[in-house]
């Protein structure tokens, strides 16, 4: 449904082809296909519109009309601005202020403002060697009181008691008082969620906002947010002097468009990003991260990141050694790739991060070959090291040996042997300087930053 | 909402007097001359339900009006009067479309269906678009319109209520079962919710309120054990309605998915049509992804329904459109404010009324 605006882009560009490059009329046939990327992303319709002007000064008049591959650039151009409009990495928290620093945190209802409370207070607790204290005023929705008190003995910071009675004035203040006397770092306050439009409703957290004069006020919004994302944000930013937002449930598909209208709206920084329901799931926020999966162009970065940190360096570069010197690519060498590749947490989680991989259906994720994968391992654990270096000496005993060895069908050992015959093709291919060829034709397929 | 007021000024009078009149729900009976619009417009479904439309209808202007008054300020300078069509006003209405979430496809079908006609020259004005883009808008979503009815039967009907998290379910089970008990069918609740913190007990609370026998497991228990449980308990107590409230779970991860579909295999043993009804429950101010939710959770459960909440503060709900035109799936109920009479059985023409009527104020 969600074509990412690589692969529109891509499209309109096609159209053009025999031109070579960009033309002014065609660059605005280009914006129009990143007003409706944007728009489908769910960023908010003025956010948009101010950003597309100011991508269409840019553009025009930059290296993108005379360079050679214009989508690319203008894809980069695209990339760039909504990083620099996301821009500041400040994840940090100032909690510079005598203690108890006094964390508020603001939203509309199941926004995740309570899972946020935990999460942070988990966070400060343990990696800021922080005493922390965690209050709920909210005293409408039913058993909210009990579901951050279940939270707080979860994570082993201190809950202060409060009671549906209470004003929620008076139970920030109690809080406030029992923070100071205990020698508490950080107290931080759960509300109610409300309505950007209901006028008592904020009233009340503007009069909580001047009793407790919180470090930081932290909008929690979630990332599924549609375009109301910009007017609720506006109207909380009046409301309260927001000093950061909290970007919720990005674990899921959800393009996220609304962390933009949030951020040009009210100028504040995302500081954390929710991206899981344990109460260790919270990070900081990447806005080039955001900026990729908004444009539904992955997130290469951190997959790239990750095939660093995970892969074993030194196997890579035995196997790359030994293709050079010509030698065949054989079982083992197989097994140590699919071994890495469940490393980083198997396919669905890789797929997850390349581009136009969320919109993919959950069911093909899973079924993507995490179990063909171990599969594919147990029957190369069960063969002998000859057969694994000498694969044509699998015949048909061996073959079911090999088999019944993994509780597999000798199919599957077929099969297996079959995916490696072609692989191993194609390393050979590679090592005999095809690779650039084969980069070639695969330009224009990869987002900026992959290729060459 | 009130997203197209712009395009309608002149009504506004004889409609002041309208949402005075049904302020005193007695009264409402009356209406029937300022809501002949909409009456005349299309067959009512029975015409037992006209006082019902009409006092809705009135409920839901009030929810909207809010934030339609915001929408006015912007944009009334720009349509005073009887405008002729142009592409600015095009482009305007297609915007507005577009940030009531109506979706960049909806969106499309609807303006090009619009300029159609205005190329034919059938609309000529901005009262005769916007009597075209009604037509448009209920094309779309009239298929929608079906309420949930529950037979009389010897067996418990299942309701099954799932969603994304936050999206609002335990508070729609609250209210639904203090509806369905006003209406006289006994009701159960199962506190499939065994993962958030205190789930359990935000639905005992509702259960509290309405005097509604609630079964649970406390947190950490297996769910769909907890709903077998809470359907073999109904059953053997004659009860009406079960509703079975779930963890709220993205719709990506499929482990938690097939989870559900656990649930629903296992109610399936003891009576073969359970779950009678399984109910999405989406946040109406979400925006695109609700149509990756609604058909990934179709594809998972076989919806029957869905229920749209918190339309009060967004007051726009375009992403029904989107929805209506995506996935054949009736929209059984929304949610337009806090109380319990407000979640409402969802009837298109008083939506579509209510999105477009501009307030008198």
């Amino acid at each position: 449904m969600f074509d990412s605006l690589s692969e529109r882009l891509g499209r309109t560009i096609k159209n053009l082809s025999g031109q070579g490059r960009l033309t002014e009329q065609n660059v605005k046939d280009t914006l129009r296909e990143v007003r409706m990327a944007l728009l489908e992303a769910d960023v908010a319709l003025p956010v948009v519109k101010q950003f597309v002007e100011s991508v269409r000064e840019k553009a025009l008049g930059q290296e993108v009309l005379g360079s050679l591959s214009p989508g690319q650039a203008f894809i980069k151009v695209v990339n760039d601005e909504l990083v620099a409009v996301m821009g500041e990495t400040n994840s940090e928290l100032n909690l510079a202020a005598t203690p108890p620093a006094v964390i508020l945190m603001a939203g509309l209802q199941g926004a995740g403002k309570t899972t946020t409370v935990a999460k942070l207070a988990r966070m400060l607790k343990e990696r800021h060697r922080k005493k922390v204290m965690v209050v709920s005023a909210d005293v409408y929705r039913p058993a909210a009181i009990k579901q951050l008190n279940t939270l707080a003995d979860d994570i082993g910071v201190t809950f202060f008691a409060s009671s549906v009675d209470d004003k929620p004035v008076d139970i920030a203040n109690a809080a406030m008082a029992e923070a100071k006397s205990t020698f508490m770092d950080v107290l931080i306050v759960d509300t109610a969620g409300r309505l950007a439009i209901d006028e008592d409703m904020m009233a009340e957290i503007s009069q909580l906002h001047s009793a407790i004069k919180p470090a930081e006020t932290l909008f929690v919004v979630d990332s599924m947010t549609g375009q109301d994302a910009a007017n609720t944000a506006k109207a909380f930013d009046e409301a309260l002097p927001l000093t950061g937002v909290v970007l919720t449930k990005t674990d899921g598909d959800a393009r996220g468009g609304a962390a933009l209208s949030v951020r040009m709206i009210t100028g504040k920084p995302i500081k954390f990003i929710g991206s899981g329901e344990k109460s260790d799931a919270l990070e900081p926020f990447h806005p080039d991260r955001v900026a990729s999966r908004i444009l539904g162009m992955g997130d290469v970065v951190s997959l790239v990141e990750e095939v660093q940190a995970k892969v074993d360096h030194n196997k890579a570069e035995r196997l790359a050694k030994k293709m050079q010197k010509g030698k065949a690519f054989d079982l083992a060498d197989l097994r140590d790739q699919l071994e890495q590749m469940v490393n980083m947490g198997g396919m669905s989680a890789l797929v997850d991060k390349l581009p136009g991989g969320g919109a993919l259906p959950p069911g093909f994720k899973a079924g993507a070959g995490d179990v063909e994968t171990r599969r594919m391992i147990a029957l190369v654990n069960s063969m002998t090291p000859q057969e694994r270096k000498y694969p044509a000496v699998l015949k048909g005993s061996r073959k079911k040996r090999v088999a019944a060895g993994a509780g597999l069908q000798v199919q599957d050992v077929n099969r297996l042997l079959k995916q490696h015959a072609q692989m191993s093709k194609m390393m050979k291919k590679m090592s005999k300087g095809g690779m650039a060829k084969m980069m070639k034709s695969m330009q224009g397929k990869l987002p900026p930053g992959m290729g060459l | 909402m009130g997203i197209f007021s712009f395009l309608k000024r002149k009504k506004s009078a004889p409609e002041a007097d309208a949402s005075q009149h049904t302020n005193q729900l007695p009264a409402s009976a009356s209406d029937d001359n300022s809501d002949e619009s909409s009456a005349s417009a299309t067959p009512q479904p029975a015409s037992d339900d006209r006082q019902l439309a009409a006092e809705q209808t009135a409920s839901l202007e009030k929810r909207l009006t809010k934030t339609r008054s915001r929408f006015r300020d912007t944009f009334l300078d720009f349509f005073l009067g009887n405008k002729p069509i142009d592409d600015d006003l095009l482009e305007e209405l297609e915007g507005q479309l577009i940030t009531a979430d109506v979706g960049v496809d909806a969106t499309q079908r609807i303006m090009d269906a619009l300029n159609n006609r205005v190329s034919r020259s059938e609309v000529n004005d901005s009262d005769a678009l916007r009597e075209a883009l009604t037509q448009e808008l209920l094309d779309i979503i009239l298929p929608s319109e079906a309420p949930l009815e529950i037979p009389d039967s010897d067996s418990p009907f299942v309701i099954l209520v799932v969603g994304v998290n936050g999206s609002g379910k335990t508070t729609t089970i609250g209210k639904l079962a203090k509806q369905l008990t006003e209406g006289g069918k006994s009701v159960m609740l199962a506190a499939g919710d065994t993962f958030r913190a205190a789930a359990v007990e935000q639905l005992q609370t509702w259960g509290e309120r309405n005097q509604v026998p609630v079964v649970s497991q406390g947190s950490g228990a297996d769910s769909a054990s907890v709903i077998f449980d809470a359907l073999q308990s109904a059953k053997a107590r004659n009860i009406d309605v079960l509703i079975a409230d779930t963890a709220g779970r993205l719709h990506t991860q499929s482990g938690l998915m097939d989870e559900l579909k656990k649930v629903k295999r296992v109610l399936g043993k003891i009576d073969t049509a359970a779950p009678h009804e399984t109910l999405l429950v989406l946040d109406g101010g979400t925006g695109q992804n609700a149509l990756n939710q609604a058909e990934q959770f179709n594809e998972a459960m076989g919806l029957s329904g869905v229920v749209i909440t918190k339309l009060d503060g967004t007051a726009k709900g375009g992403v029904l459109f989107a929805l209506a035109q995506k996935l054949p799936v009736p929209i059984r109920f929304i949610g337009v404010g806090e109380t319990v009479d407000d979640l409402q059985v969802f009837q298109a023409q008083p939506f579509v009324d209510a999105l477009l009527k501009v307030d008198a104020s």
